[in-house]
């Protein structure tokens, strides 16, 4: 198991490297002049070329991805002489467009996406096991069909269509919920909820929706399983045979699918942020593209794939838990 | 012969079952797995439920444990353990007998455990749903279980997984986790026929030693004739979801009756005689969709033009008592029969 973990952790750091790599190259090649761009209105080349030389845009491509690792890893400092500046371990870059460190940027964004995600995937795997438990129970009755014909609705719903569905009647006709105005839960934990209630719903629809539907058909499945003719001819209840042989021996691809789904929506759940204002990281990504704002574009892809991975790790780590076949082998 | 069947008669019946059908609803019909199947079982002794695949050998005694449950089943008869009617039972009472007083093995032993599991996990899981244990009790008297059904280094075991064991290990502990809360009636579902032969002789072996032990009564369903010698004291024949013939094992193999027992007889391998081949029974087991109206073996039988006015075809045959305590569904009258085994060489002839 320990040399399992291991060896899976140090594949992680090579496909994150990798992935660094390519997200800088992806960026890099642009055809847009950051310095250019951060130049403003009266601009003369040669404050072109003193920017260029600010950003460290005069090496070669290699050197510009080692600063930036290097960055990272202990920091770097922009610039030269009385206009040097330091930017802070981990420094993910300079957002000239905002005049702030993008790490700065990232870390007040990130709470926001880590409550929205959270939030909506535990209501909506709540919703989305029990529902596929109960309708796998009443296969075939009117249960099931009623439940089904619900998550058809509910997983062909765009996010966007019931996000704004819900701000234009919920919000702006019934004024049932105040204007989204996201604050810290910190400093006022009425108004968070308030402002979060939509969006962890209209976020979980889709996805309680998909996971009724897999969690049903993964009951079905490990339901015919020979195992589960042995434990109802032990004698246990109904229940016990539901939840603790057939819902475990089925967990595994729904576990998969939800640590997918979460990493993803870490990375920013940019639409539902859009509509409710929430500043969170798929604004931030949205805002730098619009603005050509490379550093934090590049920042933020880092950032959102680097969740996908742990999360790929994270989950095979929990395969493990569940499945001692794959533990032992 | 009879003597014997009387006396047995008298022995006291544990489970008696009586008119037991199952129908499956389906898009293409309606399947009659088991129709009008009546059999009884005496306490500590074996009946044997012999068929092909398809028979309702298994279904029906799924259904006596209350386990067919799905919308499209309808299960009717009657069914009583040791006086207590199981049909008109809630599925709560006979959820409480299952595993506990009725315990049942099933055929593959790997598919059975669950894999997720140690195999003291399910065992003592087994014990505390029927018996108020402490953890420490239900584990030890899992252990002791266990080193009954010679299972070695057992302390080790206990904390196994199901795929970590051999196949004949596994069967022992599901033999083991049956017999756990000593059940006086064990259903033995083809509990040998994913095994080594080997490992077979051993299963069996140790069955009869449990049975001797415990006083366990057993319905052993099979298609193994030789288990079926091994084991049994009485055998009924399936066919298409009906009994075909129901006897002590002696009569059964000594002065078998109905053309499909005569058939499965034949296609068992003699090591007395010299073969060159098997006689295996022409044609394939009956669709239970829509079965045909005469005698659902007709077209197989070889014996079917004996009987005037084609009769096999359409008329069912009843279950008669055509010997003592010798069960037959067959239109071939005492005369045939005896003609066509002596022709054939068929049992013994007396």
């Amino acid at each position: 198991m320990f040399p399992y973990i291991v060896r899976r952790i140090l594949l992680m750091l090579a496909m994150l490297t990798l992935l660094s790599i390519v997200t800088f190259l992806l960026f890099n090649a642009v055809p847009t002049d950051p310095a250019r761009l951060t130049c403003g209105k009266s601009c003369t080349p040669a404050i072109i070329a003193a920017n260029r030389i600010r950003l460290g845009m005069d090496q070669p491509l290699y050197i510009q991805y080692l600063e930036w690792m290097k960055g990272i890893f202990v920091g770097r400092t922009y610039g030269s002489g009385t206009a040097a500046f330091q930017c802070h371990v981990p420094c993910l870059g300079y957002s000239f467009r905002n005049g702030e460190e993008v790490t700065t940027m990232i870390l007040q964004a990130l709470p926001v996406t880590i409550y929205l995600a959270i939030g909506a995937f535990v209501l909506w795997m709540g919703v989305g096991i029990s529902t596929g438990i109960y309708a796998a129970k009443h296969r075939g009755q009117w249960q099931d069909r009623t439940i089904m014909g619900i998550t058809l609705v509910g997983y062909s719903l765009p996010v966007f269509f019931v996000g704004l569905l819900m701000l234009i009647f919920l919000i702006v006709r019934l004024n049932l919920f105040p204007y989204p105005s996201y604050v810290s839960p910190t400093y006022n934990i009425l108004q968070f909820l308030q402002t979060m209630i939509l969006p962890w719903i209209s976020l979980s629809i889709l996805y309680a929706a998909y996971y009724t539907r897999l969690t049903r058909s993964q009951m079905l499945e490990t339901m015919s399983n020979d195992y589960i003719r042995t434990a109802r001819a032990k004698g246990l209840p109904e229940k016990v045979v539901l939840r603790r042989h057939a819902l475990r021996a089925g967990l595994t691809p729904i576990v998969t699918s939800a640590g997918l789904d979460l990493a993803g929506l870490l990375g920013g759940a940019v639409i539902t942020e859009y509509i409710f204002s929430l500043p969170g990281l798929g604004r931030l990504s949205i805002s730098a593209v619009t603005e050509y704002d490379l550093p934090t574009i590049t920042a933020t892809t880092l950032v959102a794939a680097t969740f996908v991975i742990v999360a790929n790790l994270a989950v095979d780590i929990l395969y493990a838990a569940i499945d001692p076949r794959v533990r032992l082998s | 012969m009879s003597e014997k069947f009387a006396e047995v008669k008298q022995a006291d019946v544990l489970l008696s079952v009586t008119n037991l059908s199952v129908d499956f609803t389906t898009d293409d019909g309606v399947v009659a797995a088991v129709h009008n199947l009546s059999y009884t079982v005496k306490r500590g002794q074996t009946l044997a439920i012999v068929g092909e695949s398809g028979s309702g050998k298994s279904v029906s005694s799924m259904a006596l444990m209350g386990l067919i449950t799905s919308a499209n089943s309808k299960v009717t008869g009657e069914v009583v353990f040791d006086g207590q009617d199981l049909m008109s039972s809630t599925s709560e009472e006979v959820r409480k007998l299952r595993g506990n007083r009725i315990a049942m093995i099933f055929q593959d032993p790997l598919s059975a455990l669950h894999p997720f599991y140690t195999i003291g996990y399910q065992l003592i899981e087994a014990i505390q749903v029927h018996q108020e244990l402490s953890a420490d009790d239900a584990r030890a008297r899992a252990v002791s279980m266990l080193n009954r059904v010679g299972i070695p280094s057992v302390e080790q075991r206990m904390d196994e997984y199901p795929h970590q064991l051999s196949g004949g290990m596994r069967q022992r502990v599901m033999i083991a986790m049956a017999l756990v809360n000593d059940p006086e009636l064990l259903i033995a579902d083809e509990p040998t026929t994913a095994l080594d032969v080997t490992v077979q002789a051993q299963i069996l072996e140790l069955l009869k030693d449990l049975q001797q032990e415990f006083g366990t009564a057993i319905i052993l369903i099979t298609h193994d004739l030789g288990v079926v010698a091994d084991m049994a004291d009485d055998v009924v024949v399936m066919y298409g979801g009906s009994a075909v013939e129901y006897a002590d094992v002696m009569d059964l193999f000594y002065s078998p009756q109905m053309p499909y027992t005569w058939g499965l007889l034949a296609s068992v391998p003699q090591i007395t005689e010299h073969r060159e081949r098997l006689d295996p029974i022409p044609g394939n087991p009956p669709s239970l969709i829509n079965l045909p109206s005469g005698c659902v073996f007709a077209p197989r039988c070889a014996f079917k033009d004996l009987v005037p006015d084609s009769r096999c075809e359409s008329e069912r045959p009843q279950l008669l008592e055509v010997a003592d305590g010798h069960l037959l569904r067959c239109h071939l009258d005492d005369q045939q029969r005896m003609f066509i085994r002596q022709d054939r060489n068929i049992g013994i002839i007396d």
